[in-house]
């Protein structure tokens, strides 16, 4: 493994004073208390979009930066420690993915710029149950000669109701194809799934929807690749959200004072700190290695890809109930933050695949 | 070709041109061995590391060592164990390679570094390391073997416990006490001392594994050299504490699980014991889930372990992360061992006899002599009280002596 460049590290800092300057959690709030449709704001979007933050993984020939994905997951990571809404990881890291991965030249030519200056929001639309299961894809695409028919329905489909345009997962015959589908096509229609997490998701229902042969942008491999690209990335803006966690559960061991002493020198909760700690720079190795296994096109991204989305995914889920529990009181308050990093926590869980389903895909990796 | 590149291709061909054939895959337990002419080709082919300066490479040459970088050091072992080959010299130096010879590397004079290292990077001189005593385990500081200055030589009286190798040992790196009125970390001293002598008397004691890898060690009117002290008078413990860090540097090498070269994985041992169902899945779904999780922990451990690595380039200051290494190589060493005796089920908890397979009954060696890894080099607890101190920065929770 290589450590972070100085251009990461830069760029870090940068996002990291941008995030908690401009956008941090108390935006998010404002945000939640807002009941904007979209669950972000467009001045949070624009500004990410000014930064060149939605051209980190675009290639320059098509108006991007293309420095790759780990620098991407620097950016996520700090995004995640404020719940920093936006639409930039659906459409500028996941969507492009797809673009980049599956697309054809024309396809890039035609949506990656707009990607990079915002005037598309991709995101891909690939649960159909209750669980991510990307083996077993009931929505159809029937042949009509000069393209497809589309007929059936996506669930938690992340910024669903912002996406300009959706990326479809569809079984045709026996194969599956992934699908370029406008948001606005005919017979597209779409409701707000009201999460825990306040952020955008929908149901999104595809009713005889037509689209041209040249819509298709790779098959089952590439979405294999497409998510094993967004579990590494997920996982950066989960350890991201993680280590605020940490953060602020260490901050309080060192203030909230009981029995005359700070409670931080209890010896049952310096251990648990402790603990928790170790995880934290456990799963970090774990989330650095797959990114960078993406950038050095390694052989095993997808056993990285789910040692990091299972191993930051147990972190963030027993970090973020101490949180709670070590605030006490305050941590089950709606004025506090600690129940936002909770509830967006559970959701970033479940999305791409849990830590049960990465453990058993890991298994079957390994041969076992 | 880099410079490394070279160096790769002339370690190899020099182990090439010098690795006994006979020797190869064989592990290091042949230092016991009865046959002659194995017992020859060993002892030749630990000449010529020595000669080489590969028993402790990383070492100046002056001292015995070959004057290696980290990087060169691992390629060095990286082809060894590509050929079947080994390095038995930190083995039969004890506690040497590993921590007295850093220690004095970092903390000796002159006279001292001529005078001890190069028998320990030959492996002829093999040292034990007394400091726990019966009432100064993960308390060190509170230990009471006395030491007085008398003429040339300190007049060391007390006992020293769990002292491994003693019995085997030359020489000895022992925590005194120098100064009783002092406060508890002050009056300290580290003083080194040949084992064989009348004042030192030496009881092994048996282990739940069989073994007696360690002693009860006397020191009655033992003599020590004022010139082997180990650092000042009285500042013995900032040399401890060196010392310790280069005992749990050495330790936080977790074993992947399954290990390298022809030893099947721990995942294909399962498959052999348990079996799999018609989708190749183990048929064991709990055990599948468990051994599922300790392979991800190890592939964890080595992941960080090269990232600190990486990130440590170019940097004095080691990075907070090794701190856990540790914790984490003892829980995996310790879950690998109970999982693999679940595995083989009863085949897994033979003692002895010819019903159980060398593999068998080596696992349940490791497993009961692994149970001290969270015991020695800082118990599991004192390791999360450093954590917890030294790297969080919250308050001491162990009462200061
Ligand atoms: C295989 C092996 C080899 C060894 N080799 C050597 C050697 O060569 N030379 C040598 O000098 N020593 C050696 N030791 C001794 C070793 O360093 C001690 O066993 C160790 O320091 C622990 O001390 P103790 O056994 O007295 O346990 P104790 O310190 O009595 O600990 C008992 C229990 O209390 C816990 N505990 C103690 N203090 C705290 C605290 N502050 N907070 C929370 N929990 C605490 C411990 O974690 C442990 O669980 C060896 C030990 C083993 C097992």
């Amino acid at each position: 493994m290589a450590a972070l460049t100085e251009e990461q590290s830069m760029l870090r800092d940068q996002a990291k004073s941008w995030v908690t300057e401009q956008f941090p959690v108390q935006k998010f709030r404002e945000m939640r208390d807002s009941g904007v449709v979209a669950r972000f704001t467009p001045e949070t979007w624009q500004g990410m979009i000014e930064m060149g933050w939605t051209g980190i993984l675009v290639p320059e020939q098509y108006g991007g930066s293309g420095l790759g994905y780990l620098t991407f997951g620097v950016v996520l990571e700090e995004i995640g420690r404020q719940l920093t809404a936006s639409p930039l990881f659906a459409s500028a890291y996941v969507g492009a993915t797809a673009v980049m991965l599956g697309g054809s030249d024309d396809q890039k030519q035609a949506i990656l710029p707009k990607v990079v200056d915002g005037s598309v929001i991709l995101t891909l639309a690939v649960d159909e149950g209750p669980r991510h299961d990307p083996a077993k894809i009931a929505l159809k695409a029937e042949s009509t000669g000069s393209g497809y028919q589309l007929s059936g329905n996506k669930t938690f489909v992340v910024e669903g109701m912002a996406a300009t345009d959706f990326i479809v997962a569809a079984s045709i015959d026996d194969d599956v194809k992934l699908l370029h589908v406008p948001a606005s096509a005919d017979g597209v229609s779409r409701e707000a799934m009201s999460m825990v997490d306040s952020r955008g998701y929908a149901n999104v229902h595809f009713d005889g929807v037509e689209v041209g042969a040249e819509a298709v942008m790779g098959d089952a491999a590439v979405l294999e690749q497409v998510l094993d690209c967004a579990r590494a990335g997920i996982g950066a803006e989960m350890l991201g959200t993680a280590s605020q966690a940490f953060d602020m559960t260490l901050d309080y061991l060192k203030t909230r004072v009981q029995f005359g002493q700070v409670i931080g020198s209890f010896q049952a909760l310096g251990h648990r700190a402790a603990e928790l700690f170790g995880q934290m720079e456990l799963s970090r190795s774990c989330m650095e290695a797959a990114l960078q296994g993406i950038d050095a096109d390694a052989d095993d991204v997808s056993e990285l890809a789910s040692l990091s989305k299972a191993k930051v995914g147990d972190f963030i889920h027993e970090m973020s109930n101490q949180l709670i529990q070590i605030h006490g009181g305050i941590g089950m308050t709606d004025e506090f933050d600690a129940g936002f990093y909770l509830k967006r926590a559970r959701v970033l869980e479940a999305a791409y695949g849990n830590q049960a389903f990465h453990r058993d895909r890991y298994a079957r990796l390994l041969g076992f | 070709m880099s410079d490394l590149e070279t160096f790769r291709a002339e370690t190899k061909a020099w182990i090439e041109d010098n690795f006994p054939a006979s020797l190869k895959g064989s592990s290091m337990g042949l230092e016991g061995e009865s046959d002659e002419s194995a017992k020859a080709d060993f002892e030749s082919w630990r000449q010529r590391l020595a000669e080489k300066g590969w028993g402790a490479p990383t070492w100046p040459t002056e001292y015995g060592g070959a004057g290696a970088s980290d990087p060169e050091a691992k390629i060095i072992s990286q082809e060894m164990a590509k050929q079947g080959a080994f390095n038995p010299i930190p083995l039969m130096a004890g506690m040497g390679v590993t921590m007295v010879g850093p220690t004095v590397l970092e903390y000796g004079t002159e006279e001292q570094k001529q005078k001890h290292l190069r028998g320990i990077a030959s492996g002829e001189v093999r040292w034990c390391l007394g400091l726990s005593e019966p009432n100064a385990g993960s308390d060190l500081a509170s230990l009471q073997t006395k030491a007085e200055a008398d003429g040339d030589t300190f007049k060391i009286n007390g006992q020293k416990i769990w002292t491994s190798g003693a019995d085997i040992s030359q020489w000895c790196g022992a925590l005194v006490r120098t100064d009783s009125n002092a406060k508890k970390r002050d009056g300290i001293s580290f003083v080194m001392l040949p084992m064989d002598q009348d004042g030192v008397r030496t009881k092994p004691i048996q282990l739940i594994s069989g073994v007696s890898p360690f002693c009860e060690t006397f020191f009655d009117d033992a003599r020590a050299e004022k010139s082997d002290l180990l650092g000042p008078l009285n500042e013995g413990w900032s040399v401890v504490k060196r010392l310790l860090q280069h005992e749990r540097q050495s330790q936080t090498q977790a074993r992947p699980a399954g290990g390298g070269g022809s030893k099947p994985t721990l995942q294909e041992v399962a498959k052999g014991y348990v079996g799999t169902d018609e989708s190749g899945a183990l048929a064991d779904t709990d055990l599948r889930n468990r051994l599922t999780h300790h392979l991800m922990d190890s592939q964890a451990h080595s992941l960080t372990t090269s990232r600190i690595t990486a990130e440590a380039r170019g940097q004095v200051k080691v990075s907070a992360a090794a701190s856990i290494l540790k914790n984490s190589a003892t829980r995996i060493a310790q879950g690998k061992a109970e999982l693999t005796m679940e595995i083989m089920g009863s085949q897994g908890i033979g003692w002895d006899g010819d019903n159980f397979s060398s593999e068998e009954l080596d696992n349940v060696r490791e497993w009961l002599w692994g149970k001290a890894i969270s015991i020695y080099g800082g118990s599991y607890e004192v390791q999360n009280n450093i954590i917890s101190k030294n790297i969080l920065g919250l308050p001491e929770n162990t009462q200061k002596g």
